[in-house]
C-alpha cells in the first residue's frame, strides 16, 4: 500500500528524517514509535504531504507522490487524524464532513448524498455518531469518531492517527481497537503512532521505531516485547524506577467536604474530602473534565472553595493565592504546560524565576539581578538535564519533554511539601516519562506528598500509593494501590458507584 | 514552493528586512508619483531633502519627531501587555490641558523644578485618564479599543470647551487659543534659529528609561509575562490587574508628556491642533518599531521624516502630499511582512 524509500528531511543542520525506509502492507498496522523530536511528527507530515523530503521517495498504491501536497495525499488515499482536533465546533458533524470536500462554485451544499454516504460508512464501519449533533456537544471520544469519518469521506485507504488514545478512556479505548479492526478487516491500512506500549502491542502487526531521526528497529510485533521496544526507542535499558512501599507520615493536605462554584453558579466540585500524607503519592483518575482541573486549581491557589475546609499542615486555608499557596510549601505543575506552565516567549531562565522572582535573589529594589538568574538557569538546565538549552533560549523551541523538565525545575527547587502534579507526563516519550516519575518518587522519600492527576491508567498504577477516581465533580474513596483493578477504575470512571448528583458534567473542550 | 520555519534568523536579515521593505515601498509608491505626472528621481530628492537635506529640515523632523517618539512608546508599553490602548490622542491633549491649567501662572517655578513639573503634573493627568477605561476592563471586562478609542473625542471636546470658553486667552484676538505658557515653563530652545527644543532630549531618555524598565526590572517581567501568556502568569501568582493598571499609568503618563512637548516646547501655548494625530501616529510607530522602546526612535524619525520630506515634496513637485499617508502605510505593512518572512525559509522543489 505505502511505501517510504529513503525518505531524507534536514532543517538547517539537523536532521529530522536520515534515510528512512518502510513499507505499509494492505490490512495491518503499522504502529511507529519513538521519542518525542525522533521525527515521527516529521515523517507523517512528508507522508501527508505538508512537507517535502529531500530525498527519497514515498509510493502510495504503487504511485509516487511528487509535490508536497496535501490534496494530491488525500486524493491518493492518505487520511490523517490529528491529536488535536481539527474541528469547527460551531458546526454540525455532517457539516464538518463535508466541509472542504466540495467545489467552490457549486452554489448548494447537497447534504442529502452527503448524508446518505455517511449512514454507509458509519454502519460499514460500527463509527456511530448522529450527523446532525453540533460538535461542540460530542464527547472527546465522538469527535474522534467524527475525525476518522472526515478522513474516510475523504476516501482514505491509510489512515495515520497520531496519539489516538490520549484523550480516550478505557473503555472508549477498546471501542477505537474495536473499529480499527473492523477497518483492517475492510482492507485498510493504519499507521499508528502511540506512546503507550501496552497499546502499541495489542493493535499492531509491525512496529517500526525511530530515534534521532533514524529508523533503528523494524520487526513484526510478534518478535518483540515491550522490554526491547523500550530499550530501542531511548537506545538503552530503562530501568524504571519502582514504587517503594513507605509508612506514610503526618496530613499535608486535608479537604473536608469541599465545594467549588464556577462562574456561573453550577457546582464544579461536589463534597471532596482527601487527606494527603507525608511520604504518599495518592493519584486521581477519571476522564478529563470530570473536575480534575478544578481540584487542581483549588491546590493551585486559583480558585476558593464556597463550602468546606481546607487545611495545608494542619492550617486552615482562606485566603487562596498562588503565591500564599507556594509560600505554604505546595508545589504546583499545570495541567498544560503551554497554557500555564510557561510563559513559551520567554527565555528559560525568565520562566524559572516566573513563581519566585520577587525573592530577594533574583530581584532587588524591583531591579532584576540577571547574574544570580542566569547562574540559577545554568545550575537548574544542568541538574534536570534540559536538553538543548542555554539560559537565554526561548523555550517555544524546547520539545514537550524538556519543556516539562524546565517546570518540574522550577517547582522542585523550592523544595516543596505538597506536589500537585496534573498531567506531568502527558505526551511525553518513555525517557522523559521515566525522568518525571523518578523525581517524584525522590520528593516523596524526602518527605513530600504528591498529588498525581493524570489519564493514563497505567501511569497511576505504577505511581501511586492510593487511587481515588473523579466523576461529575465528585471524587471516590482512595484505594491502596494494591486492592485496586482495572476494570474497578473504569467502572468508576464511567460513573459506577457515584451518588447520582445534580453536578453538571463539565466536559472541558 | 514552499515556506518553512526558520530555527535561526542571521542578524544582518534581522537589520536588513527593514531597509529592504522600505525600498520596496519607494519603488511601489514610485507608481504613484509617476502617476501624479511628477519626475520620480526629482521628487525623492525633494522628499529627502525636506526630511534630512538641511539643519533647518532636520530641525524640523526631529521637532515632529519628539511627540511621535512618546506616543510609540506609550502604545509599545500598552501593546506589550496586551492593553490595547488606542487612547494616546486623548492622552496627549490632557497632558497639553494639564500643562497648560498649571503652566499659565497658576504655579510659578524656577525653570529647573517648573519644566519637570509640568511633566510631571501632565503624565498624572494623561494616566489617570487611561486608568478609567483600563479599570473597566479589569473589573469589568469592557472592551478597551472602545472606550479608549472613544475618550479620544471627550478629552478634544473638552478642549474644544475650554479654549472657546473660560480658557480663551483674551490676547488672542478671538482665536481659540489658550494663555502662553510662562516663561519658566517653556522648554529650552537646542539650536538657534530653530524651532527644535529640549521635548527631544525628555523623549530620548523616556526612551531609555522604558528599555531599561521592560528589560532590566521586575515590573518588566511583569507586564511582558502578563502580555505573553496572562495565564501563566495568573498561575505562577504574577498580580495581574495590578500590573495592568501600572502599565495603563505609564502608558497614559508617556502619551500626555507628548502633549506637553507640544504645548511647552513647540507652540508655546494650547491650540486645537497641536497634534495632527500624533497618538494614532504612535500606533503605527510602535508597530513599526516592533514594539521595542529603542526602535521606537527610528521608527518615529523615519515616520517624521517623510512626512515633513512629503510636505516639501508636495510643494515642490505637486505631489499630494498624502503620499505620506500611503508611504506609512505600506511600509508598516512591507516592514511587517519582511520581518514575518525572516523567520521563513523559502524552498523551491
Amino acid at each position: 500500500m505505502l511505501k517510504i524509500d529513503n525518505v531524507t528531511k534536514r532543517f538547517g543542520n539537523l536532521v529530522a528524517n536520515d534515510a528512512i525506509s518502510f513499507s505499509l502492507k494492505k490490512g495491518k498496522v503499522l504502529s511507529l514509535l519513538g521519542e518525542n523530536g525522533a521525527g515521527k511528527t516529521t515523517l507523517m507530515n512528508i507522508i501527508f504531504g505538508h512537507y517535502t523530503a529531500d530525498e527519497g521517495s514515498i509510493e502510495v498504491n504503487g504511485r509516487r507522490l511528487k509535490a508536497s501536497n496535501p490534496a494530491e495525499a488525500i486524493a491518493l488515499g492518505v487520511g490523517m487524524v490529528h491529536q488535536h482536533f481539527t474541528l469547527a465546533d460551531n458546526l454540525t458533524v455532517l457539516e464538518n464532513i463535508i466541509l472542504g470536500t466540495e467545489a467552490i462554485w457549486q452554489w448548494r451544499q447537497n447534504k442529502k448524498t452527503a448524508r446518505a454516504r455517511l449512514a454507509h460508512l458509519a454502519t460499514e464501519y460500527g463509527l456511530h455518531v448522529n450527523p446532525d449533533s453540533p460538535v461542540k456537544s460530542l464527547t472527546v471520544g465522538e469527535k474522534q469518531r467524527v475525525e476518522i469519518l472526515k478522513a474516510l469521506y475523504r476516501g482514505a485507504k491509510i489512515l495515520i492517527l497520531d496519539e489516538p488514545t490520549a484523550v480516550l478512556t478505557p473503555q472508549e479505548t477498546d471501542q477505537l481497537f474495536a473499529t480499527l479492526r473492523d477497518m483492517i478487516a475492510q482492507g485498510l491500512s493504519v499507521i499508528f503512532i502511540s506512546h503507550k506500549l501496552g497499546e502499541v502491542m495489542s493493535i499492531a502487526d509491525d512496529v517500526v521505531v525511530l530515534r534521532h531521526g533514524k529508523l533503528v528497529a523494524s520487526f513484526p510485533i510478534a518478535e518483540a516485547s515491550r522490554e526491547i521496544i523500550a530499550e530501542k526507542m531511548v537506545g538503552e535499558v530503562v530501568p524504571a524506577p519502582r514504587r517503594q512501599v513507605m509508612q506514610a507520615g503526618d496530613q499535608l493536605l486535608g479537604l473536608e467536604n469541599v465545594e467549588l462554584k464556577g462562574n456561573s453558579g453550577h457546582l464544579l466540585l461536589k463534597n471532596i474530602s482527601l487527606n494527603l500524607q507525608r511520604h504518599q503519592i495518592i493519584g486521581i483518575a477519571g476522564v478529563s473534565g470530570n473536575g480534575q482541573k478544578a481540584l487542581s486549581d483549588l491546590i493551585s491557589g486559583m480558585a476558593k472553595p464556597s463550602e468546606g475546609s481546607f487545611r495545608v499542615k494542619g492550617a486552615h486555608i482562606s485566603h487562596f493565592d498562588p503565591r500564599d499557596m507556594i509560600a505554604r510549601g505546595v508545589g504546583r505543575v499545570p495541567e498544560d504546560r503551554h497554557v500555564e506552565g510557561v510563559v513559551g516567549d520567554f527565555s528559560i531562565k525568565e520562566n524559572l524565576v516566573l513563581e519566585n522572582y520577587e525573592d530577594g535573589k533574583f530581584s532587588k529594589f524591583g531591579w532584576l539581578q540577571n547574574r544570580t538568574i542566569i547562574d540559577h538557569a545554568k545550575r537548574l538546565i544542568e541538574t534536570f538535564d534540559v536538553r538543548g538549552g542555554t539560559p537565554d533560549t526561548i523555550i517555544r523551541g524546547l520539545s514537550g519533554g524538556n519543556m516539562q523538565k524546565v517546570i518540574l525545575a522550577r517547582v522542585l527547587d523550592n523544595n516543596p511539601e505538597i506536589i500537585l502534579a496534573n498531567q506531568p507526563t502527558r505526551g511525553l516519550d518513555v525517557g522523559a516519562a521515566t525522568f518525571v516519575h523518578d523525581k517524584i518518587f525522590k520528593a516523596k522519600a524526602a518527605g513530600a506528598g504528591v498529588l498525581l492527576i493524570s489519564e493514563d491508567l497505567e501511569e497511576l498504577l505504577a505511581v501511586s500509593d492510593k487511587i481515588a477516581v473523579m466523576y461529575h465533580g465528585q471524587i471516590s474513596a482512595q484505594i491502596p494501590v494494591e486492592e485496586v483493578t482495572l476494570q474497578q477504575l473504569g467502572l468508576l470512571m464511567s460513573g459506577d458507584g457515584f451518588v447520582a448528583s445534580s453536578v453538571e458534567s463539565n466536559h472541558a473542550a | 514552493m514552499q515556506l518553512e520555519p526558520r530555527l535561526h534568523t542571521p542578524l544582518w536579515m534581522t537589520l536588513g528586512a527593514p531597509v529592504f521593505a522600505v525600498l520596496f515601498v519607494l519603488i511601489l509608491c514610485g507608481g504613484l508619483i509617476s502617476w501624479a505626472g511628477a519626475p520620480l528621481l526629482d521628487s525623492y530628492i525633494a522628499l529627502f531633502r525636506g526630511a534630512f537635506g538641511s539643519k533647518f529640515a532636520i530641525a524640523e523632523t526631529l521637532v515632529r519627531a519628539t511627540p511621535l517618539i512618546l506616543t510609540g512608546l506609550a502604545a509599545a508599553v500598552a501593546f506589550r501587555a496586551k492593553l490595547w490602548n488606542i487612547g494616546g490622542e486623548g492622552q496627549l491633549y490632557m497632558g497639553a490641558l494639564a500643562a497648560t491649567y498649571f503652566g499659565t501662572g497658576l504655579v510659578n517655578l524656577p525653570a529647573p523644578l517648573m519644566i519637570p513639573f509640568l511633566f510631571l503634573v501632565g503624565a498624572l493627568a494623561g494616566g489617570f485618564l487611561l486608568l478609567v477605561p483600563t479599570l473597566l476592563k479589569t473589573r469589568l471586562n469592557v472592551d478597551e479599543v472602545v472606550t479608549t478609542l472613544l475618550l479620544n473625542f471627550v478629552v478634544l471636546l473638552l478642549a474644544n470647551y475650554l479654549l472657546f470658553g473660560p480658557w480663551k486667552d483674551p490676547m488672542a484676538m478671538g482665536w481659540p487659543q489658550g494663555a502662553p505658557i510662562i516663561d519658566n515653563g517653556i522648554l529650552p530652545n537646542l539650536i538657534a534659529k530653530t524651532r527644535l527644543h529640549g521635548g527631544l532630549i525628555f523623549a530620548l531618555i523616556a526612551s531609555v528609561c522604558i528599555w531599561v524598565v521592560m528589560t532590566k526590572t521586575k515590573w518588566g517581567l511583569e507586564i511582558r509575562a502578563v502580555g505573553l501568556n496572562s495565564e501563566a502568569a495568573r498561575f505562577s501568582g504574577i498580580p495581574i490587574n495590578k500590573t495592568i493598571l501600572r502599565t495603563a499609568l505609564i502608558s497614559g503618563g508617556l502619551a500626555a508628556c507628548a502633549g506637553v512637548t507640544e504645548v511647552a516646547g513647540t507652540k508655546e501655548y494650547l491650540t486645537l491642533d497641536i497634534s495632527p494625530g500624533f497618538g494614532y501616529t504612535g500606533i503605527a510607530v510602535a508597530m513599526l518599531a516592533g514594539l521595542n522602546p529603542l526602535g521606537v526612535i527610528v521608527a518615529a524619525l523615519f515616520i517624521a521624516g517623510i512626512y515633513n520630506g512629503a510636505d516639501s515634496m508636495s510643494r515642490a513637485m505637486d505631489v499630494s502630499n498624502y503620499i505620506a499617508d500611503v508611504i506609512t502605510a505600506a511600509s508598516l505593512l512591507m516592514v511587517m511582512l519582511a520581518v514575518m518572512l525572516t523567520r521563513m525559509r523559502v524552498r523551491f522543489k
